[in-house]
């Protein structure tokens, strides 16, 4: 039989040892991050300037640059926002205020869960079936795009019917009670009152796209691309270009790219690889800082 | 209706041999009565006694959700401009629960105002009925805050949001919601449950002002709410109309021991 003292200290003893544990396991965990950060910063950070930003790839590293990687980049996340956003939104919405509960919608539940697990090479597979060769899409923008949609759609989904699910019923019966149709209460008040939600769930889904590669390697995004797409209404060899042209257009997207000079031989490709790979961290951390803001800004907000 | 025969107001709505179920329970088991117009009726009982869920079939709030189902007749009168009555069945699968919720408003337990400006939250439901004008809608939001007893509180800050408001001033601003689109009936389930006495007295009193205008109908749990306010009292129990009355009458010569059991605070 231990005495109070002793019990006490024994307790004492496992508080301290699981807090040293817990402190080292975080101390590794963010210097990785801190050792992987500071090499790319390094390596990276002497090549960046405006010139990297406004060049093409080029044979010479000195003279490469991400231009047509990054606008490739900027033009696929366009095409996959509006094609994810209005599908995922509407597919959330459906399942959360329209669809009856019963084993079908579950069995969609489920899958739907699911499908966010599918590796991302998976959906390259099916895009490069169903979109490059029965579509005929091409090797485009517009595949790629698609194809980053298909990928984070499960993401929107479940972001819009968790926000969705957030707004406490007597919102709705106090719209209902009013006089409101389904659809009058969706637009007038769960949609908007969700609105922040639904947007953090969207940035975060973009903010994973962004960075993705196999499944664009997969449809045949090009490694080297020294033009960028054709302008709307510009004039290329004599012809005005219309307005969806460039959904037609290669491309390539900066993991691409960083990967095409990673894997070159020689430090100075290297040098490049890390400073795109720079401003592909930027454009992440960037994205979701916009979703911490408009989360934090909503729930200063909307109180019920 | 006992005694009630003497009253010279037309009868606004008529519940006959009326059930309702939420799947194989039944919660309203056949009742009858009939509610005057222009007069303030509550329904007491203890808790589960199915008064909230009778008052929810009058605007139909069961039918947002499965496996709810109506038996017998609410019929509501409403005058019409030749000057005879018109009788619809509310709970008739054949009558639009939209079209009954635009006639019937309600009031809920917990204030339940938008997140949207003060303004807005009185005009959404004449923004439902396609008033646009911004003219009308000003006039009308005026008016139903007046009659809410909120106006000279919120004049100068119709554009802020409703959660800034007290409770008390928010549960006033959704019954100048209830208000704005000139319903037929106003539906209170518990309307100051979530509040405190002084604003508890407020809204009594609006109740008060208000019976001249509309036809109230009201749930409540406390007993010298429904003594101060009503014309006449339904005393619920286990899903059964057990005595309908006068208030009065209810309360200081009830015709049934369990009626003078309940109000008498020996149960519930």
């Amino acid at each position: 039989m231990l005495t109070t003292e002793q019990v006490i200290a024994k307790g004492r003893l496992h508080d301290r040892v699981f807090f040293l544990v817990g402190l080292t396991l975080t101390i590794i965990c963010l210097g990785t991050l801190a050792v992987l950060l500071y090499n790319l910063l390094a390596a990276g950070l002497p090549r960046l300037n405006l010139d990297f930003l406004t060049s093409f790839p080029s044979r010479r590293a000195a003279k490469a640059g991400i231009l047509s990687a990054w606008v490739g980049s900027v033009l696929v996340m366009l095409v996959t926002a509006a094609t994810a956003i209005p599908l995922g939104v509407a597919a959330g919405v459906y399942l959360e205020e329209y669809a009856r509960k019963n084993w079908f919608t579950s069995l969609i539940e489920v899958n739907i869960a699911n499908l966010a697990g599918v590796p991302s090479i998976i959906y390259g597979l099916m895009a490069l079936g169903l979109l490059v060769y029965q579509f005929r899409f091409g090797q485009s923008i517009l595949t790629g795009g698609v194809t980053l949609a298909f990928l984070i759609l499960p993401i929107v989904i479940v972001a819009t019917r968790e926000a969705i699910r957030a707004i406490p019923q007597h919102m709705r019966e106090a719209a209902y009670a009013l006089g409101a149709t389904r659809w009058q209460v969706v637009k007038d008040h769960l949609l908007p009152y969700s609105s922040g939600g639904i947007s953090t769930g969207v940035i975060i889904a973009l903010s994973r796209a962004i960075g993705e590669t196999a499944p664009l390697v997969t449809i045949g995004a090009l490694t080297y691309i020294a033009f960028l797409p054709p302008a709307p209404f510009s004039t290329v060899e004599g012809r005005v270009v219309g307005p969806t042209e460039w959904l037609m257009s290669p491309f390539t997207v900066l993991p691409i790219q960083m990967f095409n000079w990673v894997s070159r031989p020689g430090d100075d490709f290297a040098a490049n690889a890390a400073a795109a790979g720079i401003v592909l961290m930027a454009a992440t951390l960037s994205m979701n800082l916009v979703a911490i803001v408009i989360r934090a800004r909503v729930r200063r907000r909307v109180k019920w | 209706m006992p005694d009630a025969d003497l009253d010279p107001r037309p009868v606004k709505a008529e519940v006959r041999d009326f059930s309702f179920f939420y799947g194989t329970f039944q919660a309203v088991k056949n009742v009858s009565l009939s509610f005057r117009e222009k007069a303030v009726t509550a329904l007491i009982g203890p808790s589960g006694c199915g008064k909230t869920t009778l008052l929810r079939c009058f605007n139909r709030m069961h039918d947002l959700y499965p496996g709810n189902r109506y038996q017998g007749d609410i019929i509501l009168h409403s005058a019409t401009d030749g000057g005879s009555t018109q009788h619809l069945n509310i709970v008739s699968p054949k009558t639009s629960p939209i079209e009954m919720r635009m006639r019937i408003s309600m009031v809920f337990q917990k204030p339940n105002p938008f997140p949207k400006s003060i303004f807005e939250n009185v005009a959404y439901g004449l923004r439902l009925r396609g008033l646009r004008s911004r003219r009308d809608l000003e006039g009308r939001v005026e008016a139903a805050l007046r009659n809410a007893a909120l106006w000279d509180e919120v004049k100068d800050r119709l554009n802020q949001n409703a959660y800034g408001l007290s409770g008390g001033q928010q549960q006033r601003l959704c019954i100048a919601r209830a208000l704005a689109v000139e319903p037929e009936i106003v539906l209170f389930d518990e309307p100051t449950s979530a509040l405190d006495p002084i604003a508890t007295s407020k809204i009594e009193e609006l109740i008060d002002d208000l019976r001249e205008r509309v036809t109230i109908l009201i749930v409540t749990h406390n007993m010298q709410q429904a003594a101060r306010v009503s014309d006449y009292t339904a005393f619920m129990y286990l899903g059964e109309m057990i005595e309908y009355d006068r208030t009065a009458k209810v309360f200081q010569n009830p015709g049934k021991p369990l009626t003078e059991q309940y109000i008498s605070g020996r149960f519930g």
